[in-house]
């Protein structure tokens, strides 16, 4: 069934304005990280008289965004590559190999995905402390990586559960092992679970901000939302400076989100329903 | 779950164990054993590391129920549950029902702007409406000014009266679109049919909202109260960022609360109690809702 124009045109207008009050605050960030302070005072949502990057070369040298840039990477990259390694070997553990216990482990794997970082930040705070690991990568990747195998594993057992038994039974047929069967036959077909997969822990550790808040003092070692939120405490009345900033750490996940908005709006989905 | 997979002849049935392991313990390691550590040390007076380490049972949790200003931080939580989980709940309804049972054609590129907010760190977040509420330049004062509304304006974020609201809503602006294509959605899992039938029988379209569309959204609604209300009683960076829980504390939430009292001020036996509080609530709370969806209908939720 189809609408006419008199009923289609004001769902339209609804839908457009409910869209403009997201796209208007960030529209304006992003014109403001374009100009100076002067001109957003006084014309805030306007384009650019003259487009200047000046914001964002300050930002990424004098405001050390380079550095946090650099630490960010790093530490989503190998978080992003452990957890997801790890959650495919876990998830297949569950999904499709013997493992006594299952349910109790399962449920002790569910227990993290369910809780929030505040509830063990103390604790790790005071060890990474005594293990002299504060305020290194190790300190912001592993309670990183334990937390998103917790997500990941339940995410990769629905999928291994998923996948048709004749399949790994003509392997099993054709003579391959576990590990076999796992890399050659099923990751190929796992792709989908896996993109999701991957840009989700790529955005939770990408934004992720109370560990990184409290892991880390020194300032070479901030990821990108630590090192944004210190620089709006410095440079509080700098409008356009922060705007750059912020574009700076908002850039990479809008750019995957726009790319693999697919994966991500199902996995956001289908995650919060596994929850 | 399925039942357990049959074993290959010959195999061990510990093959699974090899490959939970790794992930496993990691996750023992960095998660689990934290939580349980919490635990325990919110049973003791615990100062700076390795000083005043002693038990105290129960005594952090008779503590805290006296504490005024934890108490103000829970319950600033619970404001935040209308702006992050009621509000944005409702205009999501709100929306999908004039929408979703209809194909609009160009829907997938409002569905990303929708879900924008939803991607972007919330410190970010945080920079935008501290700008936007800026008492002097701010587009909100600005845009009061031009439709005649000057005697509203106000330093929102600095006002006693207005920063919860303010701190509030910016939640809103970033869950609503969560929840309108949840909603969404799951309407397109309603058979068509059910509104032609209660159209001929008489039903107004209030009655349909009722009598279909709520009951049809049971499991998405149930997701979006557990998502939207855990957000609610874990905020943190958002707080960090535009008010850091003032002014005074009319601002303050129990994530930054714990933050400023076990790791600010090393007291951390009574900051892992409200830690623990703080988990039990949210703990219980999904169980709670998962418990009632799922009574209903029999959707693998």
């Amino acid at each position: 069934m189809t609408l006419h124009w008199n009923k289609l045109i004001p769902r339209y207008l609804v839908l457009i304005v409910f869209m403009l009050i997201v796209l208007i605050p960030i529209y304006g960030a992003l014109m403001s990280a374009f100009k100076s302070n002067v001109e957003i005072a006084s014309s805030p949502f306007s384009i650019p008289q003259t487009w200047t990057l000046e914001n964002f070369h300050q930002a990424w040298t004098a405001g050390k965004f380079n550095v946090f840039f650099k630490n960010s990477v790093i530490v989503t990259t190998v978080v992003v590559i452990a957890s997801v390694f790890l959650s495919t070997l876990s998830g297949y553990a569950f999904g499709q190999l013997p493992l006594p216990g299952r349910s109790i482990l399962f449920t002790l794997m569910l227990v993290g995905y369910m809780v929030p970082f505040e509830a063990m930040v103390i604790p790790l705070y005071n060890w990474m402390g005594v293990l002299g690991l504060r305020n290194t990568y190790w300190a912001l990747i592993l309670p990183q990586v334990g937390l998103s195998v917790s997500f990941g594993t339940l995410w990769m057992s629905t999928f291994f559960e998923n996948t048709p038994r004749e399949l790994t039974d003509a392997a099993t047929i054709d003579g391959c092992s576990r590990w076999q069967t796992l890399w050659l036959i099923l990751w190929p077909l796992s792709k989908p679970a896996t993109t999701t997969l991957i840009v989700l822990i790529f955005m939770w550790t990408w934004n992720e901000f109370l560990l990184a808040l409290v892991m880390v003092q020194s300032e070479a070692m901030r990821t990108l939302p630590v090192g944004l939120a210190f620089f709006q405490g410095r440079y509080t009345s700098n409008l356009s400076l922060m705007a750059a900033g912020a574009i700076i750490v908002a850039l990479p996940t809008v750019l995957i989100y726009i790319l693999f908005q697919r994966f991500f709006i199902r996995g956001m989905l289908g995650g919060a329903i596994k929850g | 779950m399925k039942s357990q997979t049959k074993r290959r002849p010959g195999e061990s049935r510990w093959t699974g164990f090899f490959y939970l392991v790794p992930a496993f313990l990691i996750y023992l390691l960095f998660t689990l054993i934290p939580i349980a550590d919490t635990v325990r040390s919110s049973f003791y007076d615990w100062g700076a590391l390795g000083k005043s380490n002693t038990w105290v049972g129960l005594g952090n949790y008779a503590n805290l129920l006296k504490d005024s200003v934890f108490l103000n931080a829970f319950s600033n939580n619970l404001v935040f549950i209308i702006f992050y989980s009621i509000i944005p709940i409702l205009l999501g309804l709100f929306l999908s029902s004039l929408l979703g049972r209809y194909p609009l054609p160009g829907f997938t590129f409002f569905r990303t702007v929708l879900f924008l907010p939803q991607v972007i760190s919330m410190v970010v977040v945080g920079v935008i409406w501290r700008w936007m509420f800026h008492p002097t330049t701010g587009p909100v004062n600005l845009f009061l000014g031009i439709i005649g509304l000057e005697h509203l304006q106000q330093a929102w974020l600095g006002s006693f009266q207005w920063a919860l609201s303010a701190v509030g809503s910016v939640g809103s602006w970033v869950q609503y679109g969560f929840c309108m294509v949840l909603f969404l959605a799951g309407m397109q899992r309603i058979p068509e049919e059910y509104y032609e039938a209660s159209s001929l029988d008489g039903a107004n379209e209030l009655q349909q909202f009722f009598y279909i569309t709520f009951p049809g959204l049971k499991s998405e609604i149930g997701v979006a109260l557990i998502t939207t209300i855990i957000a609610a009683l874990r905020v943190f960076d958002l707080v960090y960022a535009t008010t850091r829980g003032g002014p005074g504390e009319s601002t303050m939430v129990t994530g930054f609360l714990i933050y400023r009292t076990a790791i600010l001020n090393n007291n951390i036996g009574y900051g892992a109690a409200m830690a623990t509080v703080l988990t039990i609530v949210i703990l219980s709370l999904s169980l709670l809702i998962r418990k009632l969806m799922t009574d209903h209908t029999n959707e693998a939720v």
